[in-house]
């Protein structure tokens, strides 16, 4: 079954990539190729330099890349602003996502919906035809009309947060989603209705890269290949097996892998 | 960092209203002495009366010293060196528009501002002041139906004598300040509103003052009046050239409202800001205030302040009628080296009367931005309230914002409250947008909207698009 996937190009490549933030080096070269169809998981534990990958192939302009490449449906986008690299079809789903006071959330949607759409040569939607596309979104992740007239995730619950994350996705339909931690703080519940709108948005057309900490996720979704980060480089790469290995044995036991290399 | 010059980048805007009109004009030798002001008041043909008042208020000017409380830094200003009185050359007597000269009204086409019977906008009047002079009103006859008078200061002085010896001076006298003393003794012209009892004005009135000259200053004043159940919105909004030289603009605004009377009182302010190095710009020193001198009456001050090198500036409300309501709503943007010291007074005096003060700053580049505020509650302003909420935004990291509130209460039976805030736009808020596809110059241009939100609300509904237009353009710079 994979090999069939790879017949397709890959969406995201990621080539021997060295970034530093404030001349501090995070990521030693690090090497991802991510398939149409394919899920990966990456994890490692805090400041291994998971979130700082998601971050600069999402385009945060914090960080510099130093060396290696980053393509994304085979062309580089190293220098590509952030809202160009979204518009294509990349998505960064945030650990922490941001609130916007005074903004919103429904304006937010919609500014961002068609940003994507004009991208693709769709019509933009004015606000009613938008209002028929969200509602419908909104099952998918189990919220409330009410949060569209919030301001942009100002005084969410975590929970609330995180669905609104997957609501953006649901409604931007990327080629490419990272999920940062989107599992963190949420209940079981809440964990399951995320799940269960990853996977109804992804296809066989979509990668998606999970970020975490925590085998839970992974039973709800489970990944294709599993990657353990180290000190800003992947030490091991292997089935969804891996994260169970890993769950039980600790990070304590990738630390012998950085010895063997 | 690279986010930092970016912003930089967003919140400069070209000037846009920045063009000189090139015009044959009339102006009297700089100075200012008795001289001077009875040179203006006859050539105003003004009564006796008004001479008077000009030259007392003159003479409290010369003994009055200039505030520096404010704490503004600026080049010490020679009165001396300023040209009072300046007018475009017209015919003597000009019966209708068509004999306007063709180069103001092209002027003020050019400002978005047509004045012509075929042109001129439908739903407002307009008053449209062009240096010392009012060029033209719109939709007089209509309004006169009405009874509703909205012409020039000048020709109210004519033909409504007894309303300006009335009401002139009664809000904000002459010794109030010093500025307010020096517009009282050279003020050229402005506009007059009189909405008789019982009226709702059918149409918005609306005042545009243009700066076109370089060395004279402007002084305008306007005086609005709502008699007994009566209602009118009123609009102003200001543009001058870009001149390297400071160009002083002290203006003084009096509205008065009657029993069950509202006024609402909304100005865009745009003059010249300077440039980034903060050379020229307007001086903004005006004095604005309302008396709400009838019971349950009301009157609402809001404010888009996004030009001028210094704002000075407090429109401010005398609550002296039982149940009645002062209002103020501010957005105030500074940018490069602009400095903004802007706020309100509402001094309850009357009992069970109400006020509300809603202001956002936003200071970006070098500037200052402040809200300067007085809540006070004198001994019969039983039952009395007041809600203030002043917020700050910073954009860039060499911007200050300060909030100055004073609070007096001799009344222990009423309520005064006030919410203060500051934030910043931060990087990671505008990644985020970004990363959902939103162009840079949009997130912020969306993040400074929302913040500004509960003050665009209260704009007439064509001034609120055309706000938001405006501090878009101020944010939006040369790209898109």
């Amino acid at each position: 079954m994979q090999s069939k996937m790879k017949e397709s190009d890959p969406i995201l490549e990621v080539e021997n990539l060295y970034a530093s933030t404030d001349n501090l080096p995070i990521l030693k070269g690090v090497s991802l190729t991510v398939y149409p169809g394919e899920i990966h998981a990456i994890m490692g534990r805090n400041g291994c330099g998971k979130s700082t990958l998601s971050k600069i192939i999402a385009g945060h302009p914090s960080y510099n890349i130093t060396n290696g490449d980053i393509k994304f449906l085979g062309e580089n986008i190293n220098s590509l602003e952030p809202e160009e690299r979204a518009q294509s079809g990349i998505f960064l789903g945030f650990q922490y996502p941001i609130e916007i006071p005074g903004v919103s959330n429904l304006e937010f949607l919609r500014v961002s919906t068609n940003a994507r759409r004009k991208f693709l040569n769709k019509e933009e939607l004015d606000t009613f035809d938008f209002e028929e596309l969200v509602k419908e979104k909104l099952e998918i992740v189990k919220m409330d009309h009410a949060f569209l007239s919030r301001s942009v995730n100002q005084g969410f619950s975590g929970g609330e947060k995180k669905r609104n994350e997957i609501l953006q996705m649901a409604l931007l339909e990327p080629k490419i989603a990272i999920l940062d931690e989107t599992d963190s703080g949420l209940d079981i519940d809440a964990l399951r209705i995320v799940a269960s709108g990853i996977k109804k948005i992804s296809n066989a057309q979509t990668g998606i890269i999970l970020i975490t900490h925590y085998q839970r996720l992974l039973d709800e979704i489970e990944p294709h290949y599993v990657h353990v980060m180290s000190d800003g480089q992947i030490i091991k790469t292997g089935e969804s097996d891996l994260a169970l290995e890993l769950e039980k044995k600790g990070y304590e036991w990738t630390d012998n892998f950085i010895k063997e290399n | 960092m690279v986010n930092e010059n970016l912003v930089k980048d967003v919140v400069k805007e070209p000037y846009k209203y920045g063009f000189v009109t090139d015009i044959e004009t009339e102006k009297i030798a700089k100075g200012l002495n008795e001289d001077i002001i009875k040179l203006i008041s006859q050539k105003k043909e003004e009564p006796k009366y008004l001479l008077d008042f000009r030259l007392k208020a003159f003479k409290k000017w010369q003994k009055m010293k200039e505030p520096d409380w404010a704490g503004l830094g600026y080049k010490q200003i020679d009165y001396q060196d300023i040209i009072y009185y300046s007018a475009p050359k017209q015919k003597e007597k000009i019966s209708s528009l068509d004999e306007v000269d063709p180069k103001l009204l092209e002027t003020f086409d050019k400002l978005g501002i047509p004045l012509t019977e075929q042109k001129k906008l439908t739903n407002v009047a307009v008053d449209a002041v062009f240096d010392s002079v009012s060029i033209a009103t719109t939709f007089r006859e209509e309004l006169a139906e009405h009874g509703v008078i909205f012409c020039s200061i000048s020709e109210a002085v004519k033909n409504h004598s007894d309303l300006i010896e009335k009401y002139l001076g009664t809000v904000v006298p002459a010794s109030d300040n010093y500025f307010a003393a020096l517009n009282s003794a050279v003020f050229s012209d402005g506009s007059f509103v009189y909405i008789p009892k019982g009226v709702t004005c059918p149409m918005d009135l609306s005042s545009y003052f243009r700066i076109n000259s370089g060395d004279s200053g402007q002084f305008e004043r306007t005086l609005i009046i709502a008699e007994e159940s009566s209602s009118v919105s009123y609009l102003e909004g200001c543009t001058a050239p870009m001149f390297d030289t400071n160009t002083l603009h002290a203006a003084v605004v009096e509205l008065i409202a009657l029993d069950d009377a509202s006024i609402k009182y909304s100005t865009v302010q745009n003059w010249y800001a300077g440039d980034e190095e903060g050379i020229g710009g307007i001086f903004n020193f005006v004095t604005k205030r309302g008396k709400c001198l009838g019971k349950r009456s009301k009157i609402s001050w809001s404010q888009v302040e996004t030009g001028s090198a210094i704002t000075w500036k407090y429109p401010s409300c005398l609550l002296l009628g039982e149940e009645s309501v002062g209002e103020f709503y501010s957005v105030a943007l500074t940018n490069n080296l602009q400095q903004a010291d802007t706020g309100t007074k509402m001094i309850h005096i009357g009992p069970k009367t109400k006020s509300t003060i809603v202001s956002k700053g936003i200071s970006a580049g070098n500037s200052i931005n402040s809200y300067r505020g007085l809540v006070k509650m004198g001994t019969k302003a039983k039952g009395s309230r007041n809600y203030s909420q002043c917020d700050s935004m910073l954009i860039g990291d060499q911007a200050s914002a300060n909030t100055f509130p004073y609070i007096k209460s001799q009344q222990p039976n009423s309520e005064i409250e006030h919410e203060a805030s500051t934030c910043r736009i931060s990087e990671d808020q505008l990644f985020y947008l970004q990363s959902r596809g939103i162009e840079f110059e949009e997130a912020v241009s969306m993040m400074v909207s929302g913040f500004c939100r509960d003050v665009f609300n209260q704009l007439p509904m064509e001034f609120a698009a055309e706000a938001d237009k405006l501090l878009a353009l101020k944010l939006e710079g040369s790209v898109g």
